[in-house]
């Protein structure tokens, strides 16, 4: 496949491989966050920790929009979805996630729910143009990458007239998440998490640019490297921040230069401006609420937002006491740290959110990775 | 000279008839259909003895039997249709215990409303791919439900035939050392399909893979009588496939990605929706598992077929008590296969 093999080298990563292997200070550790989930899964998929060094290791990330989504959130939508007559369009990995009583929209769907999987914001508004009757609510998640494709999908509804289509926004943003993360007192004060720097966002940033980055780096003086989805990518990039750390360098640099610039997609950033304005807080699942790290519709399209269409009211539903997505999101525990982890919370059967998604450290580790035992990845 | 006049049916109107109730009623409607349809099309000596049940000679030997349901979506699709599929399916079925199929039956849940034109489709494709391997349909059934409660039609398919002697072919028998090897290209049959779903229409030249594999089968099994295990990789994939033996035969299994053979094709469409081709359905193409020292000359036979030209040793068998197929990934690392999760669902970002 052209454009995707040559990012999937066997030789090449080799290559790379012996690279880290030869700089990495065998006197030091690396900690390296991945914060995308799209990270995440090319790690385990492609089996990249079998060619690093047992002193560079990756820490998964808060970066998959499906894993951050509190229960809350997502009962307001399996709730959302029993309205009669209404129809609920989602991107399909939100159908497996378990809100309150292990209910799912998948099982809302089973038990009558109209509950329809779309590929695209534009689906949505087509389903809404095909049943004039019927509400149609575009279930709309995700990070900065899948909000300009929301706005589209309001402004095209606005365009078209159509009044019984509408959004209920949950876009989250990368870059508050970051902060939060690198605030928290399990790395400021408690040392819990050591984290020495960051593999960046790929898609998100071709929307926001790479300019966002350079306050953390500067701040919190950790290196970050953004990086592209396919492995070769991630590997590079891991090579790039052992070169930054032993050099005592902090800066932000760009792997995925063939799709990302310093100031990103600036028609989609003005979009998203028109269209959305920022929440005072938020509250993600494993992080807790976090202050103006999202969404929503902005006054002139109040007519699009589900929320108020339908008075949807905030619902705070705690995670199961035993699960431990939250310190799996913050990058404090690991997915086999968990007890439930492999024993009642399977893919089939989720618990928590980080084993719904393939982008999910949990999902991916069981998919992917259980086969290594405990002792090949001991916590350090 | 009699009075009584002559009966006289007006035949099916096959184009733009549909089906109704009447169909399923145990009727005139219903004789009439599976006169001018059903045993039209799939004519042989067992159906024309039209009798609730077909009565045939029994060879000797051990028997083997499987059925299968279809309800696949769309109805027609690139390479092939439910009617074709429904033989096929259950042919490999019987087939993968490397036993000549013998006979079929059919059953058939019509919806109120399809239209008869479609119907007789499908069996004449059904008719064309029993008579081509050589298997008659010899009974068969058929249901109607109301409108809303189904969908067009769904095809319940029986096989039965005959193992060789001194053939053992079963999913208990993978050893740690052996070979394991597939006919050929993984994934055209579900990418096929999924290219006209709902939603995700998109333009390929990929068509479904669906065949019958007994020929296959059997040249295999002429070359290397000792196959251990046999089985189609259908719903699920190659992955869910080798899963399932390795659980019965209490083996791990490493596979060797860079050996896998995979059209660029379904390599792509795969890629754009976030799916993995070895979770991908197949209809023509079997996995084979079979002692070290027979792999290379099962392999010839395979290849040597029509249906096996693109065969490859994709991966051996070894020893491992948590029963895990694993992978060398072509960028060098190692990873689990692991069941199919679900239904296959697309990543969003």
């Amino acid at each position: 496949m052209k454009y995707v093999d040559e990012f999937r080298d066997g030789a090449l990563a080799k290559n790379i491989a012996a690279n880290i292997a030869r700089e990495a200070d065998p006197h030091r550790r690396y900690h390296l966050m991945e914060f995308c989930g799209g990270h995440t899964h090319a790690i385990s998929r492609y089996g990249i920790a079998d060619l690093l060094p047992a002193n560079v290791r990756m820490i998964h990330g808060p970066g998959c929009p499906v894993c951050v989504l509190p229960a809350g959130r997502v009962e307001n939508a399996i709730q959302l979805a029993q309205t009669p007559e209404l129809i609920l369009c989602c991107y399909g990995d939100l159908l497996r996630v378990p809100a309150a009583g292990g209910m799912s929209l998948l099982k809302a769907k089973a038990r009558g729910a109209d509950v329809r999987m779309v590929y695209s914001s534009a689906d949505a508004v087509k389903i809404a143009q095909e049943n004039p009757q019927r509400q149609v609510v575009f279930f709309a998640i995700g990070f900065e990458t899948t909000t300009p494709p929301t706005a589209v999908a309001i402004k095209q509804a606005q365009a078209l007239g159509l009044k019984n289509f509408s959004v209920f926004c949950n876009h989250v943003l990368t870059p508050s998440a970051i902060s939060h993360i690198l605030q928290s007192p399990e790395i400021r004060q408690l040392g819990v998490l050591a984290l020495d720097g960051f593999i960046g966002p790929a898609h998100v940033s071709t929307v926001i640019g790479s300019r966002p980055y350079e306050y953390f780096a500067e701040e919190f003086q950790k290196p970050v490297v953004i990086a592209g989805f396919e492995p070769l990518d991630v590997m590079q990039a891991i090579l790039m921040l052992v070169r930054q750390l032993n050099q005592g360098r902090a800066e932000v640099e760009n792997e995925f230069s063939r799709a990302v610039t310093r100031d990103g997609n600036v028609k989609a950033q003005l979009l998203v401006a028109e269209v959305f304005e920022l929440r005072r807080v938020f509250e993600w699942r494993g992080l807790g609420p976090v202050p103006y790290s999202a969404l929503r519709i902005k006054a002139p399209f109040a007519d699009y937002d589900a929320e108020l269409r339908f008075e949807i009211a905030p619902l705070s539903i705690p995670d199961n006491r035993a699960c431990e997505c939250g310190a799996i999101l913050r990058g404090v525990k690991r997915p086999q740290d968990c007890k439930l982890f492999g024993t009642v919370c399977t893919p089939d059967n989720p618990v928590g959110s980080c084993m719904v998604s393939s982008e999910g450290a949990c999902a991916a580790h069981y998919s992917y990775g259980r086969f290594r035992g405990d002792d090949d990845l001991v916590a350090t | 000279m009699s009075t009584v006049k002559h009966n006289y049916t007006r035949p099916l109107d096959f184009k733009h008839g549909r089906v109704d109730m009447t169909h399923g009623s145990g009727g005139r409607a219903m004789a009439q259909l599976i006169d001018e349809l059903f045993v039209a099309a799939f004519d042989n000596e067992f159906l024309r003895q039209m009798n609730d049940q077909a009565r045939f000679p029994a060879p000797q030997g051990r028997m083997v039997m499987s059925t299968d349901s279809h309800v696949v979506s769309p109805l027609f699709f690139p390479g092939g249709d439910i009617g074709c599929l429904s033989v096929h399916g259950t042919l490999n079925d019987v087939a993968m215990s490397g036993a000549r199929p013998l006979y079929l039956s059919a059953g058939f849940i019509l919806e109120e409303g399809f239209p008869l034109g479609d119907l007789k489709r499908i069996v004449e494709s059904m008719a064309r791919a029993s008579r081509d391997a050589g298997v008659p349909i010899v009974t068969g059934d058929t249901k109607v439900v109301e409108q809303g409660k189904g969908d067009g039609v769904f095809i319940t398919t029986t096989g039965v035939g005959v193992v060789p002697d001194g053939v053992n072919i079963s999913g208990e028998r993978a050893r740690p050392g052996d070979k394991i090897l597939v006919s050929g290209m993984l994934g055209d049959h579900g990418v096929a399909i999924m290219s006209l779903r709902e939603n995700l229409t998109f333009h390929t030249s990929i068509q479904s893979d669906t065949a019958a594999l007994h020929g296959l089968v059997a040249a295999m099994v002429a070359a290397v009588s000792d196959i251990h295990v046999l089985r189609d990789p259908t719903r699920g994939g190659l992955a869910t496939t080798l899963n399932e033996i390795a659980r019965q035969s209490a083996v791990g299994m490493m596979l060797q990605e860079d050996q896998l053979p995979v059209r660029e094709q379904v390599k792509a469409a795969c890629e754009f929706l976030g799916l993995d081709p070895l979770y991908v359905a197949n209809e023509g193409k079997l996995a084979a598992i079979c002692a070290p020292q027979d792999a290379e000359r099962l392999l010839q036979a395979m290849r040597a077929h029509p249906l096996g030209g693109d065969a490859a040793i994709v991966g051996e068998v070894i020893e491992d008590p948590h029963h895990f197929v694993q992978m060398e990934t072509a960028f060098g690392g190692r990873r689990v296969v692991d069941w199919l999760t679900g239904e296959q669902l697309p990543r969003i970002c």
